[in-house]
């Protein structure tokens, strides 16, 4: 490797002198002070600043509304615009999932329910959010279309199975979905 | 012109071996004279995809997947002499239409393509045709992963269907049989388990109604596919058309690992898969080995596990006390069996053995009888009928072993005079291994309470387990290493594919430590294989074997002059010509 010699920076006189340099770094610092006190700094339009400097005071202030239609935020079910859940629990989630957050427990559906020509769903259906990486590999794999990464992102818990979402849990997080899947429909 | 006479052809250099030239995709290679083509591909290293054909079945052509392009040498005109290029053969005259490689045997100078224009075409046709009423049902199921219809419309498929029409609709989720779930929509009319239940099972229940693209596999009316080789039927489908109702939505395949191993339900020692996630066992399949089992195995045996993942299983080595049974060390547990046997005189102690432990298992057994001193060694005898196809008559998975292992041509011929001492109170200690007392064996429960000690290993929490004074916990067989002979005197090796839960022990280890308790000598056997040599060592019929060298097929070690039914049946039919083999 070719060895690169840095010369020490000329320094001008006022610089060599400090004190001058001291009070023009001050002087940036009071122009800011001013501006977020007046509530003029630059972040307050486009960040939703709180106006004291770009510092969003979360979580009095949120981005929620802000979030585009392609945030990724927890894994959650959806059922579809006739209230059937769409996951039919083949598992390809829990197979793809880097960190293993999801569990599935593959279940029949009994003969006298209204879906019963799908033969299959889920009885229990765990994702571990201490686990989750919020990657959307289980969205990307679905053939079902039935998991999607919603907006929420603030997931807390008090332990462990606390941020183990399970399948109520997730429906509930996920809400419906229209369209996109046909074929358990009655024609088909 | 005498080094041409000297010279032979490669098709007379082949006839001496009665094998034939054939060129596959322009490599020529020998086989057997009467090779069917797709055999031959699969001796040449070329996989021809196909769905009906069955080596142990006949062969119908109806999937038409196996289509290859095939050619011969032009036909000679009268008078005229074959020609001959330098390595030999005769130029190829392909066939501009593609034959099926599963029912047409191979020919002198044959040529077989699998990868011209005609054969990729054709098989590009024919999904496309299975596909037309196929439902997209591979999310639900139980097939995907190992569906032939998935694989091959991946690598000769096209990607999408041109099919606009509406899709014609069968029967879904049709229970034909207590264990077996049809879906007609999945079904690809390849005719396997159609002719496995008439060919195999003896029992032709199956079979095609209605026509063109409404064929239907269905059940005879009035009849079940209940029969006891049925669920072979579910390993044959090559798609998800039929399934079993004991496996339907319990885990997708691609999570399962699979081990090889053999089944313990009777002495024909079928070999099988085992498949698992985690420490559960899911299923098990048969797997080929002609020597034992085929390709079949019976449902009564495959269904046999679910003891092992739900039933009372024994997790820690237990001592009573007061009429309690106490959780204890293995170390505490096995001292205090050598301390309470060191009580009795040698007369008064009985050994019952297990026909369904290891070869090595009934070594250390032995060495245990020999350590007490005591003549009182016996196994439990399981007879009951041969079903004429893969069940023996005798239950037990190792009496063979058994009897080379003790050198004893009847290794159950005590159990009646063991039990008389019992009753008789002249045997007042027993150690049950690996049997429930109360069942084969023919104690009762007034006997077991006679005994003033009892001392047992098992998996379950059985009645012997209850009437112990100590009781070890052992390992199922799916949790064991080890090796048993079968009925015909094949050396079989086991593996375990899941661990044994809790504080349980495999058995060899536990009889391993109990002998070292009696005797208070030091450790001198390691691991399994150390022991199986010196099973070897001391066994005539084992000499010169090591544990892998068993392999997965297991070895012939000795010849007892039994036969497996159903591989005499299927050697006939193979003789005949009938199945492939």
């Amino acid at each position: 490797m070719a060895i690169k010699k840095l010369t020490r920076p000329k320094l001008t006189l006022s610089e060599k002198l400090i004190f001058p340099t001291i009070l023009k770094g001050m002087a940036v610092t009071m122009t800011h002070a001013i501006k977020s006190v007046l509530g003029k700094t630059k972040a307050a339009e486009s960040l939703k600043g709180s106006g004291t400097g770009a510092t969003m005071q979360y979580p009095e202030t949120k981005w929620d509304d802000q979030l585009p239609e392609y945030y990724r935020g927890v894994p959650a079910l959806v059922t579809d615009e006739i209230g059937r859940e769409r996951c039919v629990s083949c598992q390809l989630c829990e197979f793809i999932c880097p960190p293993k957050a999801i569990s599935i427990l593959p279940g029949e559906i009994p003969s006298d329910d209204e879906w019963a020509k799908v033969e299959k769903r889920p009885q229990e259906f765990d994702i571990d959010m201490t686990r989750c990486i919020y990657c959307g590999m289980c969205e990307e794999v679905c053939p079902e279309q039935a998991i999607f990464l919603r907006q929420d992102y603030a997931v807390t818990g008090t332990s462990r199975e606390n941020m183990v979402h399970n399948k109520e849990r997730l429906y509930e997080i996920g809400g419906v979905r229209e369209g996109l899947v046909n074929k358990w429909n009655e024609v088909k | 012109m005498s080094d041409t006479e000297t010279a032979k052809l490669p098709k007379d250099l082949a006839a001496d071996k009665g094998m034939v030239n054939v060129q596959i995709d322009g490599t020529w290679i020998q086989v057997p004279r009467g090779t069917r083509m797709i055999e031959a591909c699969k001796i040449a290293g070329v996989e021809v995809p196909h769905y009906c054909y069955h080596p142990k079945l006949s062969s119908p052509g109806n999937c038409r997947m196996c289509l290859v392009q095939m050619g011969m040498p032009p036909r000679l005109a009268p008078g005229q002499d074959p020609e001959y290029n330098d390595d030999g053969y005769q130029e190829i005259g392909w066939m501009p239409r593609p034959v099926i490689a599963c029912a047409n045997t191979v020919a002198e100078n044959m040529g077989i393509s699998t990868k011209s224009e005609i054969v990729t075409k054709c098989r590009e046709g024919v999904m496309e045709f299975m596909l037309i009423n196929h439902p997209l049902d591979c999310p639900i199921c139980d097939q995907a992963g190992e569906c032939r219809l998935q694989e091959f419309s991946v690598e000769h498929g096209k990607s999408e269907s041109r099919f606009k029409e509406d899709k014609v609709k069968k029967p879904k989720n049709v229970q034909i049989g207590p264990r077996i779930r049809l879906d007609d929509e999945r079904c690809i009319m390849c005719s396997r388990c159609i002719r496995f239940m008439d060919e195999v099972a003896d029992e032709p229940v199956l079979g095609f109604t209605e026509r063109g693209t409404h064929t239907t596999v269905a059940v005879y009316p009035g009849r079940e596919l209940d029969n006891n080789y049925g669920l072979n039927t579910v390993d044959l489908c090559p798609v998800g058309a039929l399934t079993s109702n004991d496996f339907r939505f319990q885990m997708r395949t691609w999570f399962l690992k699979e081990t090889k191993t053999i089944d313990v339900n009777c002495a024909t020692g079928a070999n099988i898969t085992v498949w698992t996630r985690g420490n559960k066992i899911f299923r098990i399949t048969p797997r080929e080995n002609n020597d034992v089992n085929s390709n079949w195995m019976p449902d009564s045996h495959r269904l046999n596990f679910h003891h092992i993942n739900d039933g009372a299983r024994l997790t820690e080595p237990m001592v009573k006390v007061d009429g309690q049974h106490e959780a204890t060390s293995w170390q505490l547990a096995l001292e205090g069996a050598a301390d309470a046997l060191k009580q009795f005189d040698a007369k008064e102690i009985a050994v019952i053995a297990s026909a369904r432990q290891t070869n090595e298992e009934l070594f250390l057994v032995r060495a245990l009888a020999a350590e007490l001193e005591t003549e009182a060694l016996s196994i439990v005898e399981r007879i009951g009928e041969s079903d004429g196809k893969l069940i023996s008559a005798d239950r037990n998975p190792n009496t063979t072993g058994a009897k080379l292992v003790w050198q004893n041509a009847k290794p159950a011929s005590q159990l009646e005079s063991i039990r008389e001492g019992v009753r008789k109170g002249s045997i007042k200690a027993v150690i049950a291994l690996g049997e429930d007392l109360t069942e084969e064996a023919g104690f009762s429960a007034e006997d077991l309470e006679k005994l003033e000690l009892l001392i047992s290993s098992n998996i379950l929490a059985n009645p012997t387990a209850q009437a112990s004074d100590i009781v070890l916990p052992g390992a199922a067989f799916s949790e064991k290493r080890g090796s048993m002979v079968n009925i015909t005197g094949r050396l079989q090796r086991l593996n375990n594919a899941c661990v044994p839960p809790g504080d349980a022990r495999d058995d060899w280890m536990l009889l391993r430590d109990f002998v070292l308790a009696i005797s208070g000598e030091a450790n001198s056997i390691p691991t399994l294989e150390s022991l199986f040599n010196a099973l070897a060592e001391n066994i005539e019929e084992f000499q010169g074997q090591t544990l892998s060298k068993i392999g997965d097929l297991g070895v012939q070690i000795t010849e007892t002059g039994e036969t497996i039914p159903l591989l005499e049946y299927e050697k006939a039919r193979k003789e005949r010509g009938e199945i492939v083999g």
